[in-house]
């Protein structure tokens, strides 16, 4: 048997992140946090949104800078292609979800990465979109995500890395489960 | 055994299931006064709120309490309803437990030295109080209930005895540990369809490397680790219980029932316009599932090797992966598909009656390992309480030894207090 003495470092400060935990699960109320996005309409299929401040912690919170995510269709589909589709942006959050928490959960188990790679593809039958078929659905047909992961690892650990961050995800519980959506109008 | 009536005593215990006669019998060991009041008769729950075919999940050589070892002549056998209540009788009698039955309680107040323990039949005051009234009391439905339509059966698995009760159409069971696939097994084979639907579970063979899974949990150490080794003790407490079954030999997996044509889906996430949606995380949770097992089978196997002698020992096994579909269902019209949902979703305890301030927000007992955060209150007999045995018949044991002895360094320095105004 071998002593570990080395700590990963795979830049995830998980004694913030425990301490954090022990804190928010004696202060619920200060668990309660609220994302916001706002969207404005540029051109065509066109549009911007930012996300700059949140809710967290009991009061208003703000990213060290305002991040802007530009959206729109590709030419294929007659639009100016100025953005990702926001179908696509959908995958970019599930893995970006997924990849934190395959770091932090690395950490938390002192597992050293070397490189993580990911790949996502969600077949989607436009059928749905375009009213042609009313039996086949708007969204994806099923999303797949691959890992690839070099670590200080067993094949079996770093399966259970993966499979750890998936069931603390908020972006996979968000596809993989329904929610309550509220999308209300008013004149300007 | 003699009729007692309400009256001044040391000790009040609560509920004559293996728990309370468990710590009962150390209590006379030790010469401290008490009663056991049980609202039914000995063993109740076993007697009226389960269903036909339960049997233990542990073998009958592993049930033993206090003093006293299983009596009967099928070791590798499981007990059943009826054989657990008759084995819980007999070791009241053995040990001339101070039962009163027939007598609910009806409030625990604080009062003067000790507590009031009020009943439908007389209030008892007492300087302690042993809740050994069980994890299982009330069924647990989930809110999302409220969405089955009307023209739907649906019950708990507390409500549940046998199929031919249900309606002979498809049936939804909500749940997959224990009693969840012991449910989808027995339903399916009367001929009912059966859709199962999968939370996180634990999956666990019946028999490995030859002998039954609880010999080797307990061999190894793994039942006696105790609560204070984990690294997040709420979260081991609140594991479910593993999918076992108590058929010789017969390991009831999600693979072995998806073989009898169970249909196996993901968690009911939620029930909208009478349609059943189910999670899209199924092929991850049976992944962890799988994992864990694979961790469980590698300890059991390096125990084994640090022992240094495996003769006769079958070699190790290790078992294919959960299979899931590529095109699971992620929902099911329960109006036109489903007659009967069958909520396998677990009990909660019930202390609606003590009237101590010892509950969290959540409604859970305040408690560090059984001693409860009121002085002289004790609960015995919730899962993983002290170890991870502590809610089988055989992990009462332990449990109650050293609570018991905490309950008596307890009245002792009662005792000492009261002693100048009191003494005898």
């Amino acid at each position: 048997m071998t002593i570990q003495t080395r700590t990963a470092e795979n830049g995830v400060n998980v004694a913030a992140l425990l301490g954090a935990r022990e804190a928010l699960s004696k202060a619920p109320e200060a668990a309660r946090f609220k994302w916001r996005a706002t969207s404005k309409w540029l051109k065509g299929t066109h549009s911007r949104a930012t996300v700059e401040g949140f809710f967290g912690l009991g009061g208003e919170q703000m990213h060290r800078q305002a991040y802007q995510f530009d959206s729109d269709h590709p030419e294929i589909f007659a639009s100016e292609d100025n953005g990702a589709v926001p179908v696509e942006l959908v995958l970019v959050a599930l893995v970006g979800c997924l990849t934190a928490g395959v770091a932090s959960v690395a950490q938390k188990r002192n597992i050293q990465l070397k490189s993580v790679q990911a790949t996502i593809e969600a077949p989607m039958d436009l059928q749905g979109i375009l009213g042609i078929d009313p039996n086949v659905r708007n969204g994806f047909d099923r999303i797949k995500v691959h890992y690839e992961i070099d670590a200080d690892a067993s094949a079996e650990d770093i399966a259970a890395i993966v499979a750890q961050s998936q069931k603390r995800s908020a972006v996979f519980d968000v596809i993989t489960n329904p929610t309550d959506v509220a999308v209300t109008t008013s004149k300007a | 055994m003699a009729e007692r009536r309400a009256g001044i005593i040391d000790v009040v215990v609560m509920g004559a299931g293996h728990s309370g006669l468990a710590m009962s019998r150390l209590l006379s060991e030790r010469g401290i006064e008490h009663v056991v009041l049980e609202r039914g008769q000995i063993a109740n729950t076993w007697r009226t709120e389960r269903w036909d075919s339960l049997r233990l999940l542990t073998p009958n050589w592993l049930s033993r309490l206090p003093g006293y070892a299983y009596p009967g002549d099928d070791p590798d056998g499981y007990m059943n309803s009826v054989q657990v209540a008759a084995f819980l009788e007999n070791y009241a009698r053995w040990a001339g437990a101070p039962v009163v039955s027939d007598t609910t309680v009806t409030s625990v107040t604080q009062s003067g030295v000790g507590y009031r323990v009020a009943t439908t039949r007389g209030d008892w005051l007492c300087r302690a109080v042993v809740l050994a009234t069980g994890a299982f009391n009330q069924p647990v439905v989930p809110h999302i209930a409220q969405g089955v339509p009307s023209g739907v059966h649906q019950l708990h698995a507390q409500a549940y005895r046998n199929p031919e009760q249900l309606h002979p159409g498809r049936v939804l069971i909500v749940g997959a540990s224990a009693t969840g696939v012991q449910l989808a097994h027995e339903i399916q084979n009367s001929g009912r369809s059966v859709t199962l639907a999968v939370g996180e579970h634990v999956r666990m063979p019946r028999t490995y490397r030859g002998r039954d899974v609880q010999w080797w949990l307990l061999a190894s150490g793994l039942l006696d680790r105790r609560i204070e080794e984990e690294d997040d003790p709420e979260r081991a407490r609140r594991v479910p219980s593993p999918q076992l079954a108590s058929t010789p030999g017969l390991t009831l997996d999600l693979n072995r029932l998806r073989n009898q044509d169970v249909e196996v889906v993901g968690r009911l996430a939620g029930i909208r316009d009478g349609k059943a949606q189910f999670s899209g995380s199924l092929r991850n949770i049976c992944m962890l599932a799988d994992l864990k097992l694979n961790r469980l089978l590698s300890a059991i196997d390096e125990w084994l090797d640090g022992r240094g002698r495996s003769l006769g020992i079958a070699p190790a096994e290790r078992y294919e992966p959960t299979v899931t579909d590529d095109a699971a269902r992620l929902s099911l019209d329960l109006r036109e598909e489903v007659r009967t949902v069958l909520w396998a979703t677990g009990f909660r305890p019930d202390y609606s009656w003590l009237r101590v301030p010892v509950l969290d927000p959540k409604g859970q007992l305040k408690h560090d390992r059984g001693v409860v955060d009121a002085p002289g209150l004790y609960v015995l007999g919730l899962p993983y309480l002290r170890r991870r045995k502590s809610s089988f018949i055989h992990g009462a044991e332990d449990d109650a030894r050293e609570l018991g002895a905490h309950l008596a360094n307890f009245l002792g320095r009662k005792r000492e207090q009261l002693g100048d105004r009191h003494a005898s």
